[in-house]
C-alpha cells in the first residue's frame, strides 16, 4: 500500500506541484496558441503526453550509456523522433486535427516542458518512475490547456466543447490572441491560490 | 513591392509573438531590461535568417528529391542546433566584444520555437503575400524570416519598456510575477490586432 501511495505522489508532484503550465510557466506556446477550444486544447495536451511519457520513459533507460557532454543533443534527436513518429501516426488516423493543430505538432521538439522533465527527473530516476513522472506533468498539462480552452471558448464563442449554448455571439476578443493571455493570467493565480494549502502540506 | 508587404505583414500584422504565438519563452523570460531585449533580437535575427536559407535549400534539395520529407523535424532542429553551436564559435573568435554582448542568450535560441517554426513555416504553409496564393521561393523566405525576428524584437522591446514601468507601480500581491506580465501582454496584443485590415 504504501508503495501504491508512493507511486501516485509521483504523478500528484508531476500534476500539481511541477504542473507545467500554472507553476513552471513552461510550454507557454502551444498552451496560448491551440486552446481556441476545449478539443483542441485536449487533443495538444494528450498529443504533447504521449511525446512525454514514452521520451522519459526512453531517457531513464538510455541516460547511463550517454556521455554526459552529448546529452542534450541526444536527448533532443530521441524527442525529435518520437515527434516524427507522432506526426506520421496523426496524418494517417487524425488527418483534420493534425492540420487544426497545424505547426504546433513539429513544435513539440522545442517544447521545454519535455526537455525539462528529461533533464531534471528522467536521466536521474528509475524507468517506471520517470514514466509516471511523464504521466503526471502530462496529465497537467492537458488539463491546464482543456481548462484554458473551455474557458475561452465560453466566452469567446458561447459553446461548451463544441456545444454551441446561447444563439447569439460571443466576446471574440477571447477566441483571438489577447483572450488567451488573459484567461491564463487569471487561470494561474486561481490554480495558485487553490493549490497552496496542498504544496505548503 | 512584395517584400514591402512581407516586411509589414511579417512585423505588425501577423506578429509572430503577439498574434502567432512562436517565441513567448524568451518573450516572458528575457524581457525585463530594454538592453537585453535588443541583444536578444539581434542574436534571433541572426540565426534565424542563416536557418531558414539552410533548411529552405536542404527541404528542396536534398529531402523532397530523396522523399524523405518525414524527416523534416529531425533535421531541422539538428541544423539549427549545429548552426548556433557555429555562430557560437565563430563570433568568439572574430568580435569577442560582440560575444560578451549576446553569449549567454545565443545558446537559448535553439530552444527558441520562433527559429524551428519560421523555419517549419515557410515550406509547408502556402502565404498570401500580393494576392494568389503561393509556396515563398528562397529570397522571400528570407525576407519573411528576418521580417518575423524583427516583429519578435518589436514585440520583445515594447513589452521590455513596460515591464521597467511596471516594477514602480503597485501590483495585487496574487498578480506579482508572470500573471501581470501576461495581462500586460494581453493588452499588448489588443493593441496589434489594430493593425489587422492593414495588409490583405
Amino acid at each position: 500500500m504504501d508503495r501504491f501511495n508512493n507511486k501516485l505522489g509521483i504523478v500528484r508532484r508531476g500534476m500539481i506541484n511541477n504542473n507545467p503550465t500554472f507553476m513552471l510557466i513552461l510550454g507557454m506556446c502551444p498552451t496560448l496558441g491551440t486552446t481556441t477550444s476545449a478539443i483542441n486544447g485536449l487533443c495538444m495536451g494528450l498529443a504533447t503526453m504521449f511525446v512525454l511519457i514514452l521520451s522519459n520513459t526512453i531517457i531513464s533507460a538510455v541516460a547511463k550509456f550517454i556521455p554526459d557532454k552529448v546529452r542534450i543533443p541526444c536527448y533532443i534527436v530521441i524527442i525529435a523522433s518520437l515527434v516524427s513518429v507522432l506526426q506520421l501516426l496523426m496524418q494517417v488516423y487524425v488527418p483534420a486535427l493534425y492540420k487544426t493543430l497545424g505547426i504546433y505538432i513539429p513544435l513539440i521538439v522545442v517544447n521545454c516542458i519535455i526537455l525539462g522533465r528529461a533533464e531534471a527527473y528522467a536521466k536521474s530516476h528509475s524507468v517506471g518512475d520517470s514514466a509516471l513522472d511523464g504521466l503526471g506533468v502530462g496529465l497537467g498539462f492537458t488539463l491546464a490547456l482543456t481548462v484554458l480552452g473551455m474557458v475561452r471558448e465560453l466566452l469567446g464563442n458561447l459553446s461548451f466543447f463544441g456545444l454551441k449554448l446561447a444563439h447569439a455571439d460571443g466576446m471574440l476578443a477571447f477566441v483571438l490572441a489577447p483572450g488567451a493571455f488573459l484567461v491564463l493570467a487569471y487561470l494561474i493565480v486561481i490554480f495558485r491560490k487553490l493549490t497552496a494549502k496542498i504544496i505548503n502540506k | 513591392m512584395e517584400y514591402v508587404i512581407i516586411l509589414i505583414s511579417a512585423i505588425f500584422v501577423n506578429n509572430i509573438v503577439l498574434s502567432q504565438f512562436l517565441g513567448i519563452c524568451p518573450f516572458l523570460g528575457v524581457s525585463n531590461r530594454v538592453n537585453t531585449a535588443l541583444g536578444m533580437t539581434g542574436a534571433v535575427t541572426f540565426v534565424m535568417a542563416l536557418s531558414t536559407l539552410v533548411t529552405y535549400l536542404l527541404q528542396y534539395y536534398v529531402l523532397v528529391p530523396l522523399h524523405m520529407e518525414f524527416m523534416q523535424t529531425v533535421v531541422f532542429i539538428l541544423v539549427i542546433a549545429a548552426l548556433v553551436q557555429m555562430i557560437e564559435i565563430i563570433i568568439k573568435k572574430i568580435s569577442p566584444s560582440l560575444y560578451q554582448a549576446l553569449g549567454i542568450y545565443l545558446p537559448l535560441i535553439t530552444t527558441n520555437c520562433c527559429v524551428l517554426g519560421v523555419a517549419i513555416l515557410v515550406v509547408t504553409k502556402e502565404f498570401t503575400f500580393g494576392g494568389t496564393a503561393h509556396f515563398l521561393n528562397l529570397g522571400e523566405s528570407v525576407v519573411y524570416a528576418v521580417a518575423s525576428a524583427l516583429g519578435f524584437g518589436l514585440a520583445l522591446t515594447i513589452f521590455a519598456g513596460i515591464r521597467e514601468q511596471l516594477e514602480l507601480s503597485d501590483v495585487p500581491k496574487a498578480f506579482r510575477g508572470v500573471p501581470i506580465a501576461l495581462v500586460t501582454a494581453g493588452i499588448l496584443s489588443l493593441a496589434f490586432i489594430g493593425f489587422s485590415g492593414l495588409v490583405k
